[in-house]
């Protein structure tokens, strides 16, 4: 592999890593962000993203990065993602006096770890996707730094992410002290040699800093605090891209390098999976907070991700996919609703503030209804199919994989509680006093991912199975 | 090419779209929008009839199969199937017949967010006729399940005091035994490679796995039907829903469950059914005579009714698992005959609620001297919820009880008390609230039924009493389909 190949591989990194640097440079002598600004940053990342799709596939840097379907994939949802949240932020920001034009920097800083996560070869470029991806999320949790809870949000998030990157570490150099290599196609062979001790040690370390970056239970403390502290749209953010980045990385590591232990670590993951799922339906219960509220129920919706995941091979990675990549525009969406409203100048971020939505703005309550519905998981809701995708994979796996299906799907009804009583408070409640106009950028966002919810039966759902179906073929077990 | 059943599904749908481009382009707190929204409801439900009366002229009686069929390849390798064989074909006449009649039984009881009650009411039609046309299981449980949104909003929105609890409580217990069935669902697909239906109906699944798919569907089949004892969600959502969500749930939702058992539970795992024969027909009985006890001790009307529903379901559940033709005929005909009759008494009960605001039996006494017409409507209903020969109720509960005989003597003799019991309470609310001497000052003013609701009342009285003197008219429509079912049963089970 010559230089130039790896290079072309390398392309969408390249792009944002220089319009990073640019647009950091231009911004230092601007000050706000423009308009002009704004666009430049999103046609950094539409440029990536074409990149990304259009580019050669392979291997380069002596493995170090992946150029395959499923990192095509994840990242052209992830840069997707990244330029919803550039738009939906700034206006934000703008709006409470805090815009600064690092936000874009940091975000596209954010693209690039998460792109780096999805295109990870070995346990070196693992950790640096994971870590940039990381540390600009850290600054973006805080990024209102007069605020004393998005102070509190960044410090907590950095403290114990921090700590679950050490964990991480620590796990990897297990691994490579056990196996003899930080790749995972040499860690595969060794695995399959006969994965001694030390390597699922090692692996175990793994897991638990993996799962403390897609927040599954035990390892979910920060992540109702960071979701109360940050920016309402940043958590969007959060909430969705860096998540699925998180999981494609897992998949990736758990198929590529350990697929000869996966009797091992599914069992780890089963377990992941299943406090997850607890973990977010009964906290959730006692949730006034609509972003703590939601905070959990990424937590249990995670959970879900993972049983797909637990189920292993295509069809589990497919339903991993299809389950994040949904789940991403439900977020996206529910969080740009919650930014678009406002009551007398201050964040709607209380159940009762909701009280009497239908009443005063029924198109976003509508679309807030749509979202909760389907993170629910009922039909014809997008969440229906994510749901249907991870427990058709659970059921197939068959051993004791059926049984967790069954169990995270009696969760969902416990889950289901809390998402009715958003509906009855919107609906039913009578409303405390008049909402703000809705800022049209978020109102959009909102609306389009709803349609998306709604309409996924006809459309967009039929374009994305057959990419999701390749995406996992490619990901293969040695 | 849209085929009529796909027509008739999505027919609601078109009046939704009507009443929200209405909802936007003029003001949404206009009295003549509301208003504009009921005709356009109503039409719109007239002419999904109309559409569903086309299909059933059409429908080949002689044909055990399904009929109208379509299919379409959609996503993931499912299908888009529809068609009605003779045992779906009248639920979705008897669906779009419920319909307008609900609508306008809402006329003028609702009042507010006339809009938004109209639009969830079409959608429940959608997704109550597509359970019924659904010939794939995905999209069955699609359908199936969607129904929950609109019922809950219906409950909770326009409903009665403890309104949120009884919404709340009827979600999350049909959704409990929904997502087992959807375990279930997606396990035959896996074991069998489809999820067409017909083609399961033949696929044959292995007795030990029968009894675990037989379980998840019955968890959900028993919420809905309501079996006892997880009946206990259908008095609240009866007593809290307004009088035409009553109608739509004892009509036809109730229904969804034993269609389900004839359609499914069944013919797809008849080991499991056969196994399990002696569960259902105790749980059957107990429902008979308990819940006929519960209901005499009741003082609301609306919460008496519903009680009563869940003992006429009895008779259903225990005609089906019967596995003879009179038990299955029987089961058809009495939810075919319930949801006309459960539907009246709530209409009743409606009636003298929209006057006096108040369903406690106690309040009422003497209504006969006001309203002749109305005591009138409300005996035959009474009389056909008793069984009275001569009106529909009898012909349900005589067959599906003759077929359990052949089945199990204990359980017909057992649940032959039903049948008194079923006179004792219906009767006695009858005397209570009609007969005597008015006492209540309060309903000295009270008025007989005026022109819409006598129009509400004659479809329903000409229904019961068809059914009941002609009842050959749905059994030559329904006996190819049900005499197939019988003979694929007792074939499996030999």
């Amino acid at each position: 592999m010559d230089l130039n190949f790896g290079l072309s591989i390398a392309y969408p990194e390249i792009i944002l890593a220089i319009a990073a640097l640019v647009l950091l440079i231009w911004g230092a002598f601007q000050g706000k962000p423009s308009a002009l600004f704004t666009i430049a940053a999103l046609a950094a990342l539409a440029a990536a993203a074409v990149a990304a799709a259009v580019g050669p596939l392979g291997r380069a840097f002596a493995g170090g990065l992946v150029a395959d379907p499923i990192a095509v994939f994840a990242k052209v949802v992830i840069y997707a993602a990244s330029a919803i949240a550039i738009p939906l932020g700034d206006r934000w920001l703008a709006k409470r006096g805090t815009d600064r034009f690092e936000y874009a920097v940091l975000i596209i800083l954010a693209a690039l770890g998460m792109g780096m996560m999805a295109s990870a070869g070995d346990l070196i470029s693992l950790y640096v996707g994971i870590e940039l991806q990381s540390l600009a999320l850290y600054i973006l949790a805080a990024f209102q730094r007069d605020d004393a809870k998005a102070s509190e949000a960044g410090l907590k998030y950095f403290v114990l992410g921090a700590l679950s990157s050490g964990l991480l570490l620590y796990g990897a150099s297990l691994i490579y002290g056990f196996a003899g290599s930080t790749k995972f196609d040499v860690i595969a062979t060794a695995v399959h040699a006969g994965a001694g001790g030390g390597v699922l040690f090692g692996l175990v370390f793994l897991i638990c800093g993996l799962a403390f970056k897609v927040s599954a239970a035990p390892f979910h403390m920060w992540t109702p605090d960071v979701y109360e502290g940050a920016p309402t749209p940043i958590v969007g953010f959060f909430a969705g891209a860096p998540k699925l980045a998180a999981m494609v990385l897992f998949a990736r590591v758990l198929t590529e390098a350990f697929g000869g232990a996966i009797d091992q670590w599914r069992q780890v993951v089963v377990l992941l999976a299943l406090a997850s799922v607890a973990v977010g339906a009964f906290a959730g219960l006692a949730q006034k907070n609509l972003k703590r509220l939601w905070a959990y129920s990424s937590i249990a919706n995670i959970g879900y991700a993972l049983v797909g995941l637990a189920a292993g091979g295509q069809a589990g990675v497919q339903s991993m996919l299809m389950f994040m990549v949904l789940y991403t525009v439900d977020v996206t969406g529910f969080f740009a609703c919650l930014a678009a409203l406002s009551r007398e100048g201050r964040p709607m971020e209380t159940m009762d503030d909701f009280a009497g939505l239908m009443k005063e703005r029924p198109g976003l309550c509508l679309a807030m209804t749509a979202f909760s519905l389907s993170a629910l998981g009922l039909p014809p809701f997008t969440g229906f199919w994510a749901k249907f995708y991870v427990f058709k994979a659970a059921i197939g796996a068959g051993g004791y994989l059926p049984a967790v299906a069954v169990a995270a799907l009696v969760g969902s009804v416990v889950a289901a509680f809390y998402y009715l009583r958003l509906i009855k408070v919107m609906w039913l409640d009578p409303a405390p006093g008049q909402t703000d106009a809705p800022p049209v950028g978020a109102r959009y966002v909102a609306y389009a991912a709803a349609l998306f919810a709604i309409a996924a039966l006809l459309g967009p759902l039929t374009l994305i199975d057959p990419l999701a179906q390749a995406a996992a073929a490619a990901l293969n077990a040695r | 090419m849209i085929g009529i059943l796909s027509l008739t599904t999505f027919a609601p749908l078109l009046g939704v779209i009507a009443i929200l481009a209405l909802r936007f382009a003029g003001k949404p707190d206009d009295p003549r929008t509301a208003s504009a929204a009921r005709w356009i409801a109503l039409a719109t439900t007239l002419a999904t009839l109309a559409l569903s009366a086309l299909v059933v002229m059409k429908f080949n009686a002689a044909d055990p199969g399904f009929q109208f069929t379509e299919n379409a390849n959609w996503f993931a390798g499912l299908h888009y199937r529809m068609g009605v064989d003779g045992i779906s074909v009248l639920f979705v006449l008897l669906t779009a017949f419920l319909m307008p009649i609900c609508i306008l039984a809402s006329w003028k009881s609702i009042e507010t967010r006339v809009i938004e009650y109209m639009i969830a009411f079409l959608v429940l039609e959608t997704l109550v006729i597509g359970v019924f046309c659904a010939l794939d299981l995905i999209l069955f449980y699609l359908f199936f399940e969607g129904q929950l949104i609109p019922m809950f909003l219906i409950i909770g929105i326009w409903g009665g005091k403890n309104r949120v609890y009884a919404a709340f409580k009827f979600f999350l217990y049909t959704l409990l035994g929904s997502v087992l069935m959807l375990a279930a669902i997606l396990a035959m697909i896996l074991i069998a490679h489809t999820s067409s239906i017909p083609e399961l109906l033949t696929f044959k699944f292995a007795p030990g796995v029968q009894t675990w798919l037989w379980l998840a569907f019955f968890a959900s089949f028993a919420v809905k039907m309501p079996m006892w004892p997880v009946h206990t969600w259908l008095p609240d959502a009866h007593v809290e829903a307004p009088t035409a969500g009553s109608v739509i749930l004892a009509g036809i939702l109730l229904k969804m469950g034993g269609y389900g058992f004839m359609r499914f539970s069944l013919p797809m795992f008849p080991n499991a059914s056969w196994e399990f024969q002696p569960l259902i027909f105790a749980l059957s009985v107990i429902a008979i005579v308990y819940t006929s006890l519960v209901a005499f001790r009741q003082t609301d009307i609306k919460k008496l009714i519903a009680y009563s529903s869940v003992a006429h379901m009895g008779f259903v559940t225990m005609g089906i698992f019967s596995g003879n033709l009179q038990g299955e005929q029987g089961a058809l005909f009495q939810m075919l005959s319930h949801g006309v009759i459960s539907g009246a008494l709530f209409l009743c009960v409606g009636v003298v609620y929209d006057r006096m605001h108040t369903r406690e039996i106690a309040f009422y006494g003497g209504l006969v001297n006001r309203m002749p017409i109305y005591a009138a409507v409300f005996m035959l209903f009474t009389m056909g919820n008793v069984g009275l020969p001569g009106t529909s109720g009898f012909v349900g509960e005589i067959l599906t009880m003759t077929g359990v005989y052949g089945a199990s003597t204990w359980t017909a003799v057992v649940a032959a008390t039903g049948v008194i019991l079923s006179a004792v309470y219906a009767l006695s609310l009858y005397r209570r609230v009609v007969f005597g001497v008015i006492t209540n000052p309060a309903l000295n003013t009270i008025g007989d039924l005026e022109t819409r609701e006598v129009l509400i009342f004659a479809p329903l009285i000409l229904a019961t009493l068809i059914l009941g003197l002609q009842p050959n008219l749905v059994f030559q429509l329904t006996n190819a389909s049900v005499e197939h079912l019988v003979a694929a049963f007792s074939a499996a089970t030999r």
